[in-house]
């Protein structure tokens, strides 16, 4: 087990270390001159020669990699071309909106998927069954900007249940917080719901077809607790594993999402960026959102066991 | 006597081709939706007006029968844009999914039949992996100008990881089987047996995936032309049409929902094709999901 751990902490270095090769040749081995682009669109020939200069442009590049690499290690993701504030500082002040947008989301799909895998499995062939594998299709068919705008057509200017746009802090008040979160995360997780229930489903089928179930049932166990405790943890692996592989589009669709909700998070960060060519933004995002992936599909892996004793490693 | 015999003969095929569709609801569905939006790309002179004229005077009106989705904030046609913009995503899934086959076919092969190379370009894929593919894009279109060209090779770049893995994932099991044994064993060389043996065994979920691949392409293009870093704005595309009438939802919702609308048609339409296939042409796979 611990050899195990080991093992994937090491891959999970490399991984990151990879991206941060990619992100890296990505800048450097594009056509444009690579200070130019740090210096931004404004920038004078001198600016762009201190540029040079001072990230030593000029050295051979597996040197400069080796520079920059143990900068960011240090959490210094360099300095942004319109604001001229370090871009660790900007993800900083953008955090909260995208951490609560990630958790309500995760928490609303992931409830919503469980609750439809489970019951489209329990009653197999039925209508609610077919609802939910065509809604499955469908919801993985939508763009989630199509979604929002459509959710907020409905909810927000013709019933005007929910606020249009934006994001109010916690500390404002708890209804104001979730009330602007409600729509976003329906847009956002409409996809991550539907990935979800299928595999739910799938993977329910598979262990409600076992021995075991049919002696829970002539126990007289419970439908609820058989199907939670008994059959749904039993399934449990394979859900985890698709929870964690939808977390990539999750990250895609929160930049997105902000874009059409307007919320200050560090998705619409990079949004703003692009029109500005900001580059070292662009660049610091990536490397975060590509770690936190990482990470969580680390804590996937190691889930494993917790969830299905039996895997040993 | 004859007259049953003229039944039996005449039956098969029209009882075949609804047999086909009877059996394939989802392959047929999803086929007949792209073949009519192609039609209507192809066809877009003929069957829509101006994309591009503005007409200030007749700014954000409703649908009516000179214009059958509405006009946008600038007096423009939203049928005739939508109609335009349908070439575009047709073109960037079409070649996205061609090109992204293509080099995953050749990386794979290699990687499933080389130990070295497997090592070292599975672990570089994993790398890829890790970016996201919205993410991955807008970096590498930050970084040049903007174009369809761009868009599409920014798009081919995060899709090839998934399409090697399936490849090398189909050489790794057809490599034991008996048959290329006896092929190896009579001394018959890697790039024939490549060619001959394990090829035509990768097809079969590699056009499954190439739809999957399409329609993904699709949706990320869109995704990047709404958030400006794809298609240049001056070209009507889905994504640029809902972001430049954003504003406009209260007002003109016809704006938005015309090209989303669209959008979601074609990707459902793309995702049922491959579901279809997929029953038909991978069972195991099938039964699996």
């Amino acid at each position: 087990m611990l050899a195990f751990i080991i093992r994937r902490l090491i891959s999970t270095v490399l991984v990151m270390g990879l991206v941060g090769v990619f992100i890296f040749l990505l800048l450097h081995l594009s056509p444009g001159d690579p200070a130019a682009i740090i210096a931004g669109d404004n920038a004078t020939p001198a600016q762009i020669a201190a540029i040079r200069n001072s990230l030593g442009l000029d050295d051979p590049l597996h040197l400069q990699f080796a520079r920059w690499a143990v900068r960011v290690l240090n959490g210094d993701l360099g300095i942004s071309i319109f604001s001229n504030v370090p871009v660790a500082t900007l993800i900083g002040q953008r955090l909260w909106p995208t951490v609560s947008l990630a958790f309500t989301t995760i928490v609303l799909a992931v409830t919503l998927a469980l609750a439809a895998g489970v019951l489209a499995a329990w009653k197999a062939g039925s209508l609610i069954d077919r609802l939910v594998m065509i809604l499955s299709v469908v919801g993985f068919s939508l763009p989630v900007f199509v979604v929002g705008y459509l959710l907020i057509y409905v909810f927000a200017i013709s019933l005007r249940w929910l606020p249009v746009q934006g994001y109010s802090p916690m500390s404002d008040g708890f209804w104001a917080w979730a009330s602007h979160l409600i729509l976003p995360s329906l847009a956002l997780g409409l996809a991550y719901v539907a990935l979800i229930a299928r595999i739910t489903r799938t993977a329910m089928l598979d262990v409600l077809a076992e021995d075991y179930m049919r002696t829970a049932r002539a126990k007289g166990v419970a439908t609820g607790p058989m199907l939670l405790k008994h059959a749904l943890k039993n399934a449990g692996v394979p859900i985890v594993t698709v929870i964690g592989i939808g977390v990539a589009l999750l990250i895609g669709g929160v930049v997105i999402t902000e874009t059409v909700f307007n919320l200050p998070g560090i998705g619409r960060l990079v949004v703003d960026a692009i029109s500005k060519r900001d580059y070292p933004i662009i660049q610091g995002v990536i490397l975060l959102f590509s770690g936190v992936y990482v990470i969580i599909n680390l804590m996937v892996d190691l889930s494993y066991t917790l969830l299905d004793p039996r895997i040993r490693y | 006597m004859t007259a049953i015999t003229a039944r039996i003969a005449s039956q098969p095929v029209r009882s075949g081709l609804w047999h086909f569709v009877r059996r394939n609801p989802t392959l047929v569905g999803g086929a007949v939706v792209l073949l009519l939006v192609v039609l209507a790309a192809l066809a877009a002179p003929l069957i829509a007006g101006d994309p591009i004229a503005a007409r200030p005077v007749n700014r954000l009106k409703p649908p009516s029968a000179a214009n059958w989705l509405g006009t946008d904030q600038l007096g423009r046609d939203v049928w005739a844009r939508t109609i335009y913009g349908a070439r575009v995503s047709l073109m960037v899934g079409l070649s996205v999914a061609a090109i992204a086959m293509a080099i995953g076919l050749v990386i794979g092969l290699c990687a499933g039949f080389s130990r070295m190379v497997e090592t070292v370009v599975m672990r570089l894929l994993d790398g890829l992996m890790a970016i996201p593919a919205i993410l991955l894009a807008i970096a590498f279109v930050s970084l040049s100008k903007a174009s369809v060209g761009v868009v599409i090779a920014a798009i081919v770049l995060p899709e090839i990881p998934r399409v090697v893995r399936l490849v090398r994932a189909v050489v790794l099991s057809v490599r034991e089987q008996p048959f290329v044994e006896a092929a190896v064993a009579s001394g018959t060389r890697v790039p024939k047996i490549l060619r001959r043996h394990i090829l035509p065994a990768t097809l079969p979920p590699l056009i499954v995936q190439a739809t999957y691949v399409c329609a993904s392409a699709i949706l990320i293009e869109a995704a990047l032309s709404f958030l400006g870093a794809g298609t240049p704005p001056e070209i009507p595309t889905w994504g640029n049409m809902i972001a430049s009438s954003r504003v406009y939802l209260g007002l003109a919702p016809w704006t938005i929902f015309g090209p989303g609308l669209a959008l979601a048609l074609v990707v459902l339409a793309v995702n049922l094709v491959g579901d279809g296939l997929r029953d038909r042409l991978d069972p195991r796979l099938a039964r699996r999901m």
